[in-house]
């Protein structure tokens, strides 16, 4: 029994230092100086330069026009992460709500359509979704961001399956008591489905942080960049004998790392409920 | 408080399955109905038409003096239990209670002294706060009642409000909601496949079979006087033992054994007999009787369930545990206790013996329900 627990905690060890090693060494690299870390390479043990690099990473303005700063792209990614995981929630409640509840013809094809799309990446159809958003002239605004990505396959789904579980004798308790549809959403549906709204969030939340390529394409003022981009940014400086800013580069990685880990921490326990148990 | 009167009510699935054929049900104010049937027989769909949970196919349902058809759920001025109680879980008891109250417009002073007074009444003052998960199965059960309370409904609707509840609770709930019935005198449709419950709560009871009525009556008059084998064979534990025979005058052949009784010659000569278990008794010597072979013998303490059979066909006799048994036993019963029915159609036949019931010694007559 107690060589079994040594054994175990032996596991769980390695598998801390697996997964932290990384974030720490970025963490102690990103407290070096520039030139330090181009002579020596990673480091382990920290800098002297933690308060300086973060300050600089957060507040000095950079990029070609020289007017965004990590706070500014921080907030581009907040606003990104949270306007992606609130809107795919609603969304994909609402469609889900429809898709269960209301009998209408081709409910099953087309959530069956709803579900194939979850096959196609992104990727497959970015071309065409610029392509309107530029016909609508919402390049370069939040709203072209958002919106475009916030149908969601995954979450319809996971919302229907479920709203299939809540049983039905519920709803028909409600249609006794006098809840109409809307009522029955909003005071029964919603608050049952907390845990569940919980766990898309945090899903759609990293999801919605850690988009490159979409912002990428949409925006070209700087003023929107995110943090994943300005990670690429600071790179794209090598030219010549300029030393890239490694040491920023590492601060914006952790400081990208940052929120999503905390949203996780924070909605860890409703999360794993949401995705294990049905509240009922 | 109010009359129902359900008219004719089929449900057709699309489809074309008919699971409630054409059921007329005359409901008086403030009486308990049981519809009772097997599974499948039509009784759940016929009260969630009541109810307004199911469109209903063809006829009409009336309550007070209001056709109900295409009325909402909400406006029948009904409430309902169901089987798993449906109760919100994200509510607490008071919420649960207050909902459907709150949500016609009830100012909040009623809705409080309304809540009150049900959990009062169900004892549940201590739970209000608790969220449903916090509390066991009976007190579940009785905040679904007391949400059907507080509505103040015309008709209370139960949908099989007993079957998640363990054996003893539902003794004692099912004396709950009988007390809670008669206190509030609110017309009441009960639907189980418990023919116990069936007989215990109803005023009038209601067997259904295959979407259709096979009686309706008091439930001493149902036991006594079943309209066809299939309720004869459903109403009663044991089951009241069926058997064919052949009657020839006034002898009644079960196979090579023979019953001899006067005035059956109104009969047709080809019969099934119904015996109850607990009409059956130990024959005296000198007595007409049938040799039962035992099978198996169940102990229930005050009764003893003797099964048997009587030239291969099985039969249950409901026997005083103090009778000493043999491996076969004689078995007599009194002629007034015997039931007739058509072998082909299943339908009663009037007993010929209803004249001289008073002459014989093990008659008594039948007791209608009281009330």
């Amino acid at each position: 029994m107690q060589r079994a627990k040594l054994f175990d905690h032996v596991i769980l060890l390695m598998g801390v230092f697996i997964m932290i090693g990384p974030l720490v060494v970025a963490l102690m690299t990103s407290s070096h100086e520039a030139a330090d870390i181009h002579r020596n390479g990673l480091s382990i043990l920290p800098g002297g330069h933690f308060v300086e690099t973060y300050q600089t990473v957060l507040t000095k303005q950079g990029g070609f026009t020289g007017k965004i700063t990590g706070l500014r792209m921080m907030m581009n990614s907040l606003i990104l992460g949270l306007g992606f995981a609130a809107g795919k929630i609603i969304l994909s409640m609402l469609a889900a709500y429809a898709l269960v509840y209301f009998r209408f013809r081709f409910a099953t094809i087309t959530f069956w359509m709803i579900f194939t799309t979850l096959l196609l990446p992104l990727e497959v159809r970015i071309l065409p979704s610029y392509e309107v958003m530029n016909t609508l002239h919402l390049t370069n605004t939040y709203t072209g961001l958002i919106v475009p990505l916030l149908a969601s396959a995954t979450g319809t789904f996971y919302f229907r399956q479920f709203f299939k579980s809540i049983p039905d004798e519920l709803l028909e308790a409600a249609r006794i008591d006098g809840a109409g549809p809307f009522k029955f959403f909003i005071d029964v549906i919603v608050p049952l489905s907390k845990t569940m709204m919980a766990a898309i969030f945090i899903i759609m939340f990293v999801y919605g942080w850690n988009q490159y390529l979409w912002p990428t394409l949409m925006t070209t003022d700087e003023s929107f960049f995110t943090l994943v981009r300005g990670i690429k940014q600071i790179l794209l400086v090598w030219v010549g004998s300029n030393i890239p800013d490694y040491n920023e580069a590492f601060a914006l990685a952790i400081l990208a790392m940052l929120p999503p880990v905390m949203i996780v921490m924070i909605f860890q326990r409703w999360f794993i409920k949401g995705l294990t148990e049905s509240d009922k | 408080m109010s009359a129902i009167n359900i008219t004719n009510v089929s449900k057709i699935y699309a489809g074309g399955v008919e699971a409630v054929k054409s059921v007329s049900i005359d409901i008086a104010d403030g009486e308990f109905i049981v519809l009772v049937g097997p599974s499948g027989c039509g009784k759940s769909t016929l009260l969630r038409m009541v109810a307004g949970l199911e469109t209903i196919s063809k006829g009409t349902v009336e309550i007070g003096d209001r056709i109900v058809n295409t009325v909402e759920p909400a406006e029948r001025d009904i409430a309902m239990v169901f089987q798993n109680y449906a109760l919100y879980p994200h509510m607490t008891v008071y919420d649960n209670l207050a909902y459907g109250v709150k949500n016609r417009g009830t100012p909040k002073a009623e809705i409080d002294a309304r809540v009150t007074e049900a959990a009062r009444m169900l004892q549940l003052e201590k739970y209000l706060d608790r969220k449903p998960r916090a509390l066991s199965g009976g007190q579940r059960q009785r905040v679904a009642m007391g949400r059907a309370i507080v509505r103040k409904p015309a008709a209370f609707l139960f949908d099989e409000p007993l079957s998640n509840l363990d054996a003893k609770l539902r003794v004692s709930m099912r004396g709950e909601i009988k007390q809670l019935q008669k206190r509030l005198g609110t017309t009441s449709i009960y639907v189980t496949h418990d023919q116990l419950e069936a007989m215990t709560l109803a005023d009038r009871l209601v067997v259904l079979n295959g979407g259709e009525i096979e009686q309706i009556g008091r439930p001493l008059d149902v036991y006594h006087s079943p309209a066809s084998t299939f309720v004869a064979s459903f109403i009663g534990s044991p089951a009241m033992n069926l058997l064919r025979a052949n009657r020839e005058g006034n002898r009644l052949h079960f196979g090579s054994q023979t019953l001899e009784t006067d005035r059956l010659s109104t009969l047709p000569t080809e019969l099934t007999i119904g015996l109850r278990a607990e009409d059956l008794r130990i024959a005296q010597a000198g007595e007409q009787s049938l040799t039962l072979k035992i099978d198996y013998v169940e102990e229930l303490g005050a009764q003893r369930l003797v099964h048997g059979n009587v030239d291969g066909k099985a039969i249950t006799a409901a026997l005083s545990p103090e009778i000493e048994l043999a491996d076969t036993i004689a078995l007599t019963i009194a002629p007034s206790r015997l039931h007739f029915f058509d072998p082909t159609t299943g339908k009663r036949l009037p007993r010929p013996l209803d004249a001289c019931t008073s002459t014989l010694p093990q008659a008594t007559m039948l007791e209608p329900a009281a009330g």
